[in-house]
């Protein structure tokens, strides 16, 4: 119990640690812009005292970091500097003000966060709908021609990029058949498009696992008993060994949605789907909006790190062996 | 080796190849406009169509295979090199070194989605050819960091490193001509995949517009000024050939990395 325990506090002292280090990181990122950010939103023309407004504004005029070490030497700035004011912030749930709209970050990244999260869960659904009768079809009739061709498909799937799948989707669905709109996502069936593209790739990863988990299942010494005692193969296979093999499917799905998170943002480009990934690249990026670059950055990843350390934890739950090792 | 890896292995080989002869190949001058020729369908002067600033796609696609093939062997080379002395560094002195490394700094980039760290890079530095392929090395380190720790863990309890020990041979002696030249056949595989990525992350980024500024023929740049509405509809040819292009490129690199896993290793054979 008392080991147990000390394994727990170390995996949550380690994803403390990486959370920290993942903040860091994006509050230090703002100083590699090239120029200032007052300069980038202002523009050359700008004056001096336009420039002063917005730095003082934007708590800009504080120094970056705890010291500074440059041409004059090193110097120590005390705890007023803008590292520690994007903690103070953060600790109290404010990410700032964007540069440019001046609205609080958190407030735009609520907006659409939901939406982000919707497009996951629903190529997350896509995925298993083409991934489990995929597998299990190969699995079970392992090194055939079947099990060959889904293979073949599997593998294309990982390597065909979003960016390839979603404007062929577009094409023959938005441009031939007109079945669905091209872009947007003020209809519900405007998630279908970008869903299936977003979860092609998934799907395609989990049809080898749920197959390769299929083989291995077969070979155990229950599904002989199972066979023996007189079970139809079709309940061998549904109720017996897709049971067992999915556990390592639940993990990879769990790994995949902090994928997904990171990946809608190609997906969300493609169609215009009004989530965090459009936010980050046409409101952020796009406008030099680096408060709002910031805040996307952090909360993306932050919502990945969280993803994986909990599906981390289900699984240890789950499956006792893996506790132990 | 499998069918597949053959396969990959001479897609592979033509991909190079268009790359080194690419000013043989290419049939017209790649930033060449021509706006009376804007959208032309597929002929035998443009093999491939032309595209919105009536350039030809064939040479584009042609010169692309360059800038992807450029980015991803310098991407594969210099994250590999950092990544094989960290592992090694890591799985060789273990203690406290390890510790920091593979517990702690490893974690941390593993711990990072690859693209969003890519994308926040380069958001910030600024768009380049350059700063892209710092970017894909720092996302792209960590993979081969993590597989060379795991063999020389492996490697170094071998008998031949105790008897190079007995010798009076020096740390850094046993771990570069004796752990390292045993420990690097899994990199291989990795490398293959590696370049899959790193080709797939160039397009991704130029997709977007972070990545190597146009008029540079980036398959991402030319995929997305393809697929737009009234292109797809009118001209789906300028779309078609740079998304075929990568799409084959990053399948013969996956076939090749999965080939030799399992040339590699027997065990999955019977898979």
């Amino acid at each position: 119990m008392k080991y147990k325990l000390l394994n727990f506090a170390r995996q949550i002292g380690l994803l403390l640690l990486v959370v920290w280090t993942v903040i860091s990181l994006v509050t230090l990122l703002i100083e590699l812009v090239p120029g200032t950010p007052a300069t980038a939103i202002l523009g050359d023309q700008a004056t001096t005292e336009q420039i002063n407004n917005f730095n003082q504004k934007h708590g800009l005029d504080k120094p970056a970091f705890f010291f500074s070490y440059n041409d004059e030497g090193f110097k120590w700035h005390g705890t007023r500097n803008r590292y520690m004011d994007y903690w103070i912030g953060l600790a109290s749930g404010d990410l700032g003000t964007s540069f440019r709209t001046e609205r609080p970050v958190l407030d735009m990244i609520l907006e659409r966060y939901p939406s982000t999260i919707m497009l996951a869960l629903a190529s997350m659904f896509v995925a298993i709908s083409i991934a489990v009768p995929l597998g299990v079809f190969a699995g079970t009739n392992k090194g055939t021609i079947i099990d060959n061709v889904s293979s073949f498909v599997a593998l294309l799937g990982i390597s065909l990029p979003t960016f390839v799948i979603g404007p062929f989707l577009v094409y023959l669905f938005a441009v031939k058949l007109r079945w669905f709109s091209p872009t947007g996502s003020a209809n519900p069936e405007d998630i279908v498009l970008p869903a299936v593209t977003l979860g092609a790739a998934l799907s395609a990863i989990l049809t080898r696992m749920v197959r390769s988990s299929v083989i291995e299942e077969l070979g155990e010494d229950y599904v002989r008993t199972a066979r023996a005692k007189g079970l139809s193969e079709r309940k061998v296979i549904y109720k017996h060994v897709l049971k067992n093999g999915l556990i390592p499917v639940v993990t990879i799905l769990g790994l995949q949605l902090g994928v997904l998170l990171a990946g809608a943002i190609i997906t969300e480009k493609i169609f215009n789907w009004q989530g965090l990934g459009l936010l980050l690249l046409d409101d952020g990026i796009g406008k030099r909006d680096y408060r709002l670059v910031q805040g996307c950055v952090l909360v993306i990843s932050v919502t990945y790190i969280l993803a994986n350390s909990l599906t981390d934890l289900v699984y240890r739950w789950l499956d006792p062996r893996i506790r132990l090792s | 080796m499998n069918r597949l890896t053959y396969i990959g292995l001479t897609i592979a080989a033509v991909f190079i190849l268009t790359a080194i002869f690419a000013p043989f190949i290419a049939t017209h001058d790649v930033t060449a406009q021509n706006l009376m020729m804007r959208y032309a369908p597929v002929s035998e002067a443009h093999w491939f169509g032309t595209d919105a600033l009536g350039r030809d796609v064939f040479s584009r696609v042609v010169f692309g295979a360059r800038i992807s093939l450029e980015v991803g062997i310098i991407v594969v080379v210099v994250s590999s090199f950092i990544g094989v002395i960290l592992g090694a560094v890591a799985g060789f002195y273990g203690g406290w070194i390890d510790k920091f490394l593979s517990g702690y700094v490893f974690n941390v980039f593993l711990a990072f989605p690859g693209l969003l760290l890519a994308i926040a890079l380069v958001a910030f530095l600024g768009a380049g050819l350059g700063k892209l392929i710092l970017a894909l090395c720092i996302i792209g380190w960590v993979g081969y960091a993590r597989v060379m720790r795991g063999q020389v863990l492996k490697v170094r309890e071998y008998d031949f490193v105790q008897a190079a020990r007995a010798l009076g041979a020096s740390n850094f002696r046993i771990l570069f001509t004796h752990i390292l030249p045993n420990a690097i056949q899994p990199l291989i595989v990795q490398a293959s995949l590696g370049m899959a990525g790193a080709v797939l992350s160039e397009a991704s980024l130029s997709f977007l517009g972070l990545g190597i500024p146009p008029p540079a023929p980036s398959w991402g740049t030319m995929i997305e000024e393809g697929r737009g509405f009234d292109i797809l509809y009118n001209a789906p040819h300028v779309l078609f050939f740079p998304a075929l292009a990568i799409a084959l490129t990053v399948l013969a690199f996956n076939f090749i990395g999965d080939g030799l896993r399992e040339y590699l290793d027997p065990k999955q054979r019977s898979r």
